[in-house]
């Protein structure tokens, strides 16, 4: 029971990290990015091929896995992006699912179509039994990081002077911009950081989700319903709603299998039913 | 009057036409292989189509004095392009067989056309039982799925394993192998627990909790290729492979081409199949070398061999029809008994689906690789599902 637990807490956590970067640019930017997965695509290959075909060992992947997906996000940002910022939602619809199909598409083309596997150094391999309770060592991993994550980025949005700036540019970006504060930067800075983000999700993940070219189109679905059920104007709400998914999912699998596949859907429709602004939101 | 002359003469270049076309068709027997060389079944094509070029290299490309031709074509593994295809390759390049067919949905998208166009088709890879009924001129050379998963639970009770737990991905062929593993495992004393795992599934911890917690003898999982290696690694990661739980399969779990890369987790996964690239034979062993030595050190697996039995299926048919295809092709091919690399093989000349061995292997570590090494065979096996 309690493993499930566990297991259902490390699955949402990994599924924070790859979303939380989607709810910043969808709930602070006010941008529908598809291509989101994209980039925690990006972050598990570049962990794949540096461990695969150069040999580095995992931990030292990591960075890189954020570096990349996030350069590549500025990069896109300041090119592409940026002009769509006021153009309508269907325009950016359409720009960032063309942007997946591409992906794919470039990927399969230079990596081949087969899954990637990664093998985890062996300290994190095999579990540990903590008071009867039977925990993997890679998933207690996965939520010693994203905790500390989750705590940072936290404190970045509330505490820091980029933190207000960033708020206050979303709020009103003209007011932001007449008082000095330089919106494109932070923007782009921003856009930057939660590519970055997926991309870390993205190799944490690449061992309990998998990894192969469609993953970007597989797991859209998945991340939208943590934005959507967590709302988009915090990161408290979807991290909650990654966890109750995770949970749930897992749960679901477990005690009803049959049904197992439809349960973070069943969830998702009644949270929306109930609290149509997703779950953390105060009604406008 | 000049009308007349006009369409007489028309008549005639048309005439004309058709028989320099049958004539052309004559120079060469041409072969259409259409296969996923793209998109996520990119393993299957390449393995099935360099076994092709490899056969054909071996054999020589002629027969009956005529040149033999192999048509490789490109089906991402989408059934309306497979169809497509196939129509173009009988219909424009008047092709004498069509061969490959990666996946079930392909093969019975394209079955009509064969029976319509009666042109004999080569099933290398598809593995559902009723294939073969979808078309007369349909002949199989690569497995059936309850011939492997039916003998494999015969052989799983008499091993003394009373209860089995089968994971399966909710679609067609993991149906079959639930289907029959679970019937003949009960007919021979065992119990089974059912459980079905999404085909879109992110994560396996909850299926692999449920078992852990039942604690059966054995463990069956029947999941696409690509994804059996992140469910032993999960199964090892729970530590399963400890609690005594054996961890058993149809031989696509452990394929050849991605053993390797599964890692040590596979170590000692029990499975049955009709093909390992370590056969201990002396065609396999010339087969396994040639092949690797073509194709860039790549380790054939059982989609290759499928491949190389069916150009031999075709070629000793063409020998025997002197060049000639349709019914007499198929009708050639009926009952064709051969040593393959895989072992002793046949068409049964009834169901025009494959006859062979079973083997039961499990995977050891033999030098740096992983292979799957074959303990115990089941010899003859027919297809159950027809043998009524």
């Amino acid at each position: 029971m309690l493993t499930i637990l566990f297991d259902g807490i490390a699955y949402g956590m990994v599924l924070f990290v790859l979303a939380c970067g989607l709810s910043i640019t969808l709930g602070l930017m006010n941008f529908v990015n598809l291509a989101h997965g994209v980039f925690a695509m990006v972050g598990g290959y570049v962990t794949a091929i540096l461990m695969n075909r150069l040999g580095v060992p995992f931990l030292l992947t990591l960075p890189f896995a954020f570096l990349v997906p996030a350069l590549l996000g500025l990069v896109l940002e300041r090119t592409l992006y940026q002009r769509l910022y006021t153009r309508n939602h269907l325009d950016q619809v359409l720009f960032t699912i063309g942007l997946v199909f591409m992906a794919i598409a470039a990927v399969d083309y230079v990596m081949g179509s087969q899954p990637q596997l990664i093998q985890l150094p062996t300290w994190l391999r095999g579990r540990v039994d903590v008071f009867g309770v039977q925990i993997g060592l890679y998933r207690s991993f996965i939520i010693a990081v994203c905790g500390v994550l989750v705590v940072a980025l936290q404190l970045i949005l509330t505490r820091t002077r980029f933190g207000s700036q960033l708020r206050a540019a979303v709020d009103d970006p003209r007011v932001a911009r007449g008082l000095g504060i330089n919106t494109a930067l932070v923007f782009a800075v921003t856009f930057a950081f939660g590519s970055g983000l997926a991309g870390l999700g993205g190799a944490l993940g690449a061992e309990i989700l998998g990894l192969d070219p469609t993953f970007p189109l597989k797991f859209l679905i998945y991340f939208m319903i943590v934005v959507t059920v967590g709302g988009t104007s915090s990161l408290t709400g979807p991290f909650f709603a990654s966890l109750l998914l995770g949970i749930a999912d897992v749960a679901g699998k477990y005690y009803v299998p049959s049904l197992g596949a439809f349960v973070i859907y069943t969830v998702m429709i009644v949270v929306l039913v109930f609290r149509p602004q997703g779950l953390f939101v105060k009604a406008r | 009057m000049s009308r007349r002359n006009f369409l007489k003469a028309g008549a005639l270049a048309i005439g004309l036409a058709l028989t320099a076309g049958t004539a052309l068709a004559q120079d060469a027997i041409k072969i259409g292989l259409i296969l996923p060389m793209t998109g996520p079944f990119t393993s299957t094509g390449k393995q099935i189509a360099a076994a092709a070029q490899l056969y054909m290299a071996q054999k020589g490309t002629t027969i009956a004095g005529r040149k033999v031709e192999l048509i490789i074509k490109d089906d991402t593994g989408v059934a309306d392009v497979t169809r497509r295809i196939a129509q173009e390759l009988i219909v424009n390049d008047k092709v004498t067989a069509i061969a490959g067919f990666g996946l079930t949905p392909l093969a019975l998208a394209t079955a009509p056309l064969a029976t319509q166009s009666k042109t004999p088709m080569v099933v290398m890879a598809a593995a559902t039982g009723i294939i073969t009924e979808r078309s007369p001129f349909i002949v199989r050379t690569s497995q059936v799925v309850p011939q492997i998963a039916g003998p494999f639970g015969e052989w799983v009770a008499k091993q003394g394993m009373k209860r089995v737990v089968t994971v399966v991905t909710d679609y067609g062929p993991g149906h079959d192998v639930e289907k029959w593993f679970s019937d003949v495992f009960k007919a021979n004393g065992g119990q089974v627990e059912n459980l079905r795992v999404p085909l879109a599934n992110p994560d396996f911890s909850p299926f692999l909790q449920k078992v852990a917690d039942s604690k059966p003898d054995a463990l069956l999982v029947f999941v696409p290729s690509g994804v059996g290696s992140q469910f032993m690694k999960q199964f090892v990661e729970r530590g399963l492979d400890k609690s005594g739980i054996r961890l058993i399969g149809t031989g696509d779990v452990t394929d050849d081409d991605i053993l390797n890369t599964i890692g040590d987790v596979a170590l000692g996964v029990v499975t049955a199949h009709h093909y390992s690239a370590a056969h201990d034979s002396p065609e396999n062993k010339a087969f396994v070398e040639a092949f690797r030595k073509a194709n860039n050190g790549l380790r054939p697996n059982f989609m290759a061999v499928g491949g190389y039995d069916g150009m031999h299926a075709l070629y000793e048919g063409l020998k025997k029809t002197n060049g000639a295809g349709g019914e007499a092709l198929v009708e050639a091919m009926k009952g064709l008994a051969w040593n393959s690399p895989r072992g002793p093989m046949s068409i049964d000349k009834d169901t025009r689906d494959i006859i062979q061995n079973v083997y039961i292997r499990k995977v050891e570590k033999v030098g740096n690789e992983l292979f799957n090494i074959e303990f115990a065979t089941i010899p003859n096996v027919k297809d159950p599902s027809k043998a009524k």
